[in-house]
């Protein structure tokens, strides 16, 4: 009940700040609009096959999300600077209910913008089909990956500091190491062993596959990006803890 | 009964004790005033006993319960007013209010009914549908007393409480405190020595993160031999801060 009521908190908090929010929403499909212009501008055959909109369109989704990074991050430092800080934590909340609590109201917002760029990619060609459903549910962990991110970078550092991370230099690495602008294994070596080991790539290879309803595909992927997801989470309610801890 | 007891209570940052050893009963129901010059550890004290940092050595129970080991129970039956004000800036007032009162166990309709008492007791008809980032500070501050004051705890800790206050305000806020004496155990720091004078049953002066003198305001007059507060305080604090 505690991390329910914590969350409604934040969504009201969240959502209230409209600008953010259309900013969240609208990024991702302005890339989308804007590199499947620059895909058909190329003549057919031409073109990288990575910004085929069967492609490009789960990529975005999956680059649109690393923007919850950046959403959850300010969330938490912004609550740091604050003396409500200090109430929240002379309050019964547990770390793990805090976590939790960041951590929901950003699903719905996942969810929406997975969805609202699949109907957009829809209008520039994607075909329908009802394999788009999964497409957005295969979303969800690396949702969670960056909001774990977001959460364990907005306890330690300052809101002008997350701004730089999680805005700018997180968001820089998941598209390199992602498979979508590019295919890593053209530029091989330890690029693309990094890019394997990181979740990013194995998240918009899930997303692909679910989106084609290639369902065999998936999991293989996916289960990377749920080790991720569990993994971070966890990690950000340690490093919760011991910032409660260490006030 | 004792409502808090420390014992040997230390607290160091890095090579610096902000307090150090210290020994302080008070007892329940008793509106107890700390007071102490800048850096004489009254908010270290506050913040182990509201379980928000870990004390380096010693102990201390509130309501029985150990700060170190009971944590979370001493948190259910506490409360802290922050010196800061320390509202959630994009919920009303009203929602400020019944989200404290539901992260403290209340349902939705006791949490309703809960911030209809405070907003009526603190006089927050008229803004209770504003935002508390459009609030005046002094408003703010007021809401941010009253969620304090929700979760009826048995323990409440107000710091610097009037800070920011116009003296209207100040005084409004005092009756008000009176009125709690004796339902729950406050304590209560602050630099306007008037108010101590006034609300507390008993004062301690802290000096170099140690209890340097204890007693009710008058005691307190009687030990420095001068009639004023003021002076009292300046004598104790000053013959120790040196």
């Amino acid at each position: 009940m505690r991390t329910i009521t914590f969350a409604s908190r934040n969504t009201k908090e969240i959502t209230r700040d409209i600008l953010t929010l259309i900013f969240g929403i609208a990024f991702p499909l302005i890339l989308l609009l804007l590199l499947s212009a620059i895909n058909k501008a190329i003549p057919r055959g031409y073109g990288p096959t990575n910004f085929q909109i069967q492609y490009l369109a789960p990529g975005i989704t999956v680059f649109g999300l690393s923007f919850l990074s950046l959403f959850s991050s300010m969330l938490i430092a912004k609550d740091r600077t604050t003396g409500f800080v200090l109430r929240l934590f002379t309050s019964p909340l547990r770390p793990s209910e805090f976590i939790l609590g960041y951590t929901m109201p950003m699903i719905p917002i996942a969810l929406t913008q997975s969805t609202v760029c699949y109907l957009c990619a829809l209008f520039l060609g994607l075909p329908f089909s009802a394999n788009l459903l999964a497409a957005v549910a295969v979303n969800i962990p690396i949702a969670i990956v960056f909001i774990a991110l977001g959460l364990m970078f907005g306890s330690v550092l300052s809101e002008k500091a997350v701004g730089g991370i999680c805005g700018a230099l997180l968001t820089n690495l998941s598209a390199w190491f992602s498979n979508i602008w590019f295919d890593t294994s053209m530029v091989g070596g330890a690029f693309e062993t990094v890019s394997n080991i990181l979740p990013f790539s194995h998240a918009v290879k899930a997303a692909q596959a679910a989106a084609a309803g290639d369902f065999g595909a998936i999991f293989p992927e996916l289960w990377w990006v749920v080790a991720y997801a569990v993994v971070l989470t966890a990690a950000a309610v340690a490093v919760f803890a011991v910032k409660l801890k260490k006030n | 009964m004792e409502a808090i007891k420390t014992e040997k209570l230390v607290k160091k940052y890095k090579d610096k004790t902000a307090v150090k050893g210290l020994e302080l009963t008070v007892y329940q129901g008793e509106l107890y005033g700390l007071l102490g010059v800048n850096g004489a550890g009254k908010s270290t004290t506050i913040k182990m006993l509201s379980c928000l940092t870990q004390p380096t050595s010693g102990e201390a129970w509130v309501m029985g319960r150990s700060i170190k080991n009971e944590a979370e129970q001493v948190k259910a039956i506490m409360n802290v007013s922050p010196q800061e004000t320390a509202v959630a800036a994009k919920l009303s007032v009203r929602e400020n209010l019944e989200f404290i009162a539901r992260i403290y166990g209340c349902n939705k309709k006791e949490s309703k009914e809960k911030a209809r008492k405070m907003i009526e007791d603190f006089s927050m008809e008229e803004i209770a549908k504003c935002r508390a980032a459009t609030l005046s500070g002094g408003w703010q501050r007021r809401l941010s007393i009253a969620m304090a004051l929700i979760t009826q705890p048995d323990v409440l800790f107000l710091d610097e409480p009037t800070l920011g206050l116009d003296v209207l305000a100040r005084r409004e806020l005092w009756k008000y405190i009176e009125e709690l004496k004796g339902k729950m155990t406050i304590i209560l720091t602050t630099h306007y020595l008037e108010e101590a004078e006034s609300l507390c049953d008993r004062i301690g002066i802290m000096a170099r993160g140690a209890l340097c003198a204890e007693g009710t305001a008058e005691e307190l007059k009687t030990k420095a031999n001068t009639n004023d507060f003021e002076e009292a305080f300046i004598t104790i604090a000053g013959e120790n801060t040196k």
